[in-house]
């Protein structure tokens, strides 16, 4: 990892409100935001945007776990609670998950390679300013007669084309707008990374943030294309008399699972390979080491990005695929548990004989490798093909995806904001809040997700608003866990809040004392313009 | 960005120079090939799952033309059972259902099926037959010299009719396969069928 450099080139900051103003006037108020094209803004701006995204999509969730705290049809309407789940579900992968990761790479990458910005950076203005509409068209939906989209967010093929609401169009628009967004902002990132290194600063010296989302763009710009095209798909099968999806005209709907899967199962993989990066950086800093095993890092990353397009089919195991195709994508997912595997002993090995101190970064790291590894080992068990016909579409899958994306990455980006917030404000944030919002969500998460297990090997099918009375004490308890989870984020909310208005004491460039790498070399918080001049990376 | 100076002199593309900008363009273009490509990849896996499928018949979709029935030889060695299995779709009213619920044949063996169908209710409905083989590899062997699923059915209001289908086993049908289902699935195509053939329908059908 590139560490040294060269920082009699870096420009001093001018004043602590991280203006620079010798280039050229920044616009104030709303038109600031509206037209920046400078990278540190637009990564604020969707970092907000997908923690609003997070508290709506959260707040769905509340509705269904209100739902579903007693048996029987308590509060909404079945066709109401089916929306919930589907919008709950495109807006936590779409507009929380993906948006922050993408506000992490505005803001970090060009500081961790030493450039000056984002190579497109009017782009970046257009990447983040269509994903409002998207998802203004999204919630719109839910007012409109008929209802939004009811079908989950996995839009299976007919549910969507022939089971489907008049909204179903303005779902696919939305989704394309998301796409497009995406797209841009993947092409930003491989070009800035390919282009605008500073000097010396090789491929292999690369920080492993930043080698993650170049793997993580590569896949955006590879997988996004195929969910645009599916939509297209269900657009034209519903409204314009093609079969794609229809057999009565030839189609077939299991096509839609391939074609849905061929991009879904990439995009998990684009939803927690930058986590594996922020975690690479987290670990080191508060273990004083160096990371364990960088290039082995990097090569599986690589790997599981690669093996992510030969699994999809994982997900279909039930459509009645013959016994050969169950077997390869059985055998193929378990060696993607070898590369994440590599990885969870790296950062183990990391922590290994280090000093360790437990800042709230590294609690956010350390809960991150625990229970990722937990939704690791049930997703092993999902792989096997017979015990798969027994899991399939209950609540254990419920489990394991909220423990991959609930624990792995939203609870990365949560360490990524603590880790980075200092260096973005220029003062520590709330230690005490910090540690209360740990411990709340550590503890009401796992109450949250854990029985989920238990009520999916026992048989409760998930995306249903009603259980068999055996259920019902667990799913009391799973529900005080998301009511809590729910609050505790309030506190977190408090927390940046607090942060962004400048409270608390002033911090060094280097914030965290064994932080290593090119962001901590520039003054907190960091200028407006940093590395007009490209430090030297030796 | 373009004010900055270029004083480094190092090898790096980095900043500034208009070679800089050339640069991302170079790159922004082959990466928007990859998006268009991949956008036409996603339609393309449409006829090559069709193409896949129709290799290996793992979907247990048969033939949709009739074959023609060679001298085949008969494989009187062996016996195989043949099962029947029929349904509507929802929303599809017609009565459907196979006179002959199971043959016993030898491979190459012509048999003949027949299926009762009814259209109770007070309109005319033009039908698609869609057959899915169970297991799915069975699909390759099953050869139709006939068959009502070859075209589509309309039916007047009230009308009732026997659809036949004649059929052979493909001698070359692995050892392993005794048994398999021909399942029907019956589909109300009459909001999207030409109107040509609604047409056809409400004339000629008067006999």
């Amino acid at each position: 990892m590139s560490t040294v450099t060269d920082t009699a080139n870096t420009p001093a900051t001018d004043d602590a409100h991280g203006h620079d103003d010798h280039h050229h006037h920044i616009p104030k108020g709303l038109m600031r935001w509206l037209l920046t094209t400078n990278h540190k803004d637009i990564g604020t701006l969707y970092l907000w945007f997908a923690f609003i995204m997070f508290l709506v999509g959260g707040a769905m969730a509340m509705v269904i776990r209100a739902e579903l705290f007693q048996p029987g049809l308590q509060i909404v309407e079945p066709n109401f609670f089916n929306q919930m789940t589907t919008v709950h579900g495109l807006i936590m992968v779409f507009g929380a998950v993906m948006p922050a990761f993408t506000g992490l790479a505005n803001w970090l990458v060009p500081m961790m390679i030493g450039a000056p910005d984002m190579a497109l950076p009017r782009m970046n203005n257009w990447s983040f300013w269509i994903l409002p509409f998207a998802f203004l068209i999204l919630l719109s939906s839910l007012f409109v007669e008929g209802g939004g989209p009811a079908f989950g967010w996995t839009f299976y093929a007919p549910l969507s084309t022939t089971y489907s609401g008049d909204s179903t169009a303005l779902f696919v628009f939305s989704v394309h707008i998301m796409g497009i967004s995406s797209i841009m902002g993947a092409i930003n990132v491989i070009v800035t990374i390919f282009n605008m290194r500073a000097p010396g600063m090789t491929y292999m010296k690369m920080p492993l943030f930043v080698w993650t989302w170049l793997i993580t763009a590569f896949l955006l710009i590879a997988v996004m294309p195929v969910l645009a095209g599916v939509v297209t798909m269900v657009l034209t099968d519903k409204y314009f008399g093609t079969s794609f999806f229809d057999a009565a005209g030839g189609g077939d709907p299991v096509l839609f699972q391939h074609i849905f899967w061929f991009f879904g199962h990439p995009e998990v993989y684009i939803m927690i390979l930058p986590a594996f990066g922020i975690i690479s950086h987290i670990v080191p800093t508060f273990s004083r080491k160096k990371l364990f095993g960088y290039a082995s890092m990097v090569y599986a990353t690589a790997s599981i990005a690669l093996l992510s397009f030969i699994v999809w089919a994982h997900h279909m195991f039930t459509t009645g695929m013959p016994v050969i195709a169950e077997l390869f994508f059985m055998i193929a997912t378990m060696i993607i548990a070898v590369p994440t595997g590599v990885k969870v002993f790296n950062w183990v090995a990391t922590m290994w004989r280090g000093s360790i101190s437990f800042e709230v970064p590294m609690l956010f790291a350390i809960a991150f490798i625990i229970l990722f590894t937990v939704g690791g080992l049930s997703g092993l068990m999902l792989a096997i093909v017979p015990v798969d016909f027994q899991y399939h579409d209950t609540y254990f899958v419920v489990a394991h995806f909220h423990y991959v994306l609930v624990t792995g990455a939203i609870f990365s980006i949560m360490a990524a904001v603590y880790y980075w917030l200092p260096k973005w404000t220029g003062r520590m944030f709330d230690i005490t809040l910090a540690k209360w919002h740990f411990w709340c969500s550590l503890i009401s998460v796992n109450v949250l997700f854990f029985p989920m297990h238990f009520v999916g090997l026992a048989g409760m099918p998930r995306r249903i608003p009603d259980y068999a009375l055996q259920f019902a004490d667990f799913n009391k308890w799973i529900s005080i866990g998301g009511f809590a989870f729910g609050l505790s984020q309030l506190i977190f909310l408090a927390l940046v809040i607090k942060a962004c208005r400048k409270k608390g004491e002033k911090v060094s460039s280097q914030v965290w004392d064994g932080a290593e790498g090119l962001e901590w070399e520039i003054p907190s918080p960091a200028p407006y313009h940093t590395f007009d001049t490209p430090p030297v990376v030796k | 960005m373009a004010d900055i100076d270029s004083q480094n002199n190092t090898s790096q593309t980095q900043n500034s120079s208009a070679s800089g900008e050339a640069a991302h363009g170079k790159t922004v273009t082959k990466l928007l090939l990859v998006v268009v490509g991949m956008f036409g990849f996603g339609f393309a896996l449409v006829p090559l799952y069709e193409v896949f499928c129709e290799i290996t018949g793992i979907n247990g979709k048969t033939s949709d033309e009739a074959a023609v029935y060679e001298a085949v030889e008969i494989d009187t060695s062996r016996m195989v059972t043949v099962e029947f299995i029929t349904r509507t779709n929802s929303g599809m009213p017609w009565e459907f259902s196979a006179q002959t619920k199971r043959v016993e044949v030898h491979p190459g063996q012509m048999a003949q099926v027949d299926f009762y169908v009814r259209n109770p209710v007070s309109r005319d409905i033009i039908a698609q037959a869609i057959p899915s083989v169970s297991p799915g590899t069975a699909a390759l062997y099953i050869n139709k010299t006939e068959c009502f699923c070859f075209r589509h059915q309309p039916l007047k209001a009230g009308e009732e009719a026997i659809m036949p289908m004649t059929f052979y086993v493909d001698p070359q049908l692995p050892d392993s396969i005794t048994f398999f289902t021909l399942q029907y699935t019956l589909y109300d195509i009459t909001a999207t069928a030409d109107e040509a053939e609604v047409v056809a329908l409400n004339n000629s059908l008067g006999r």
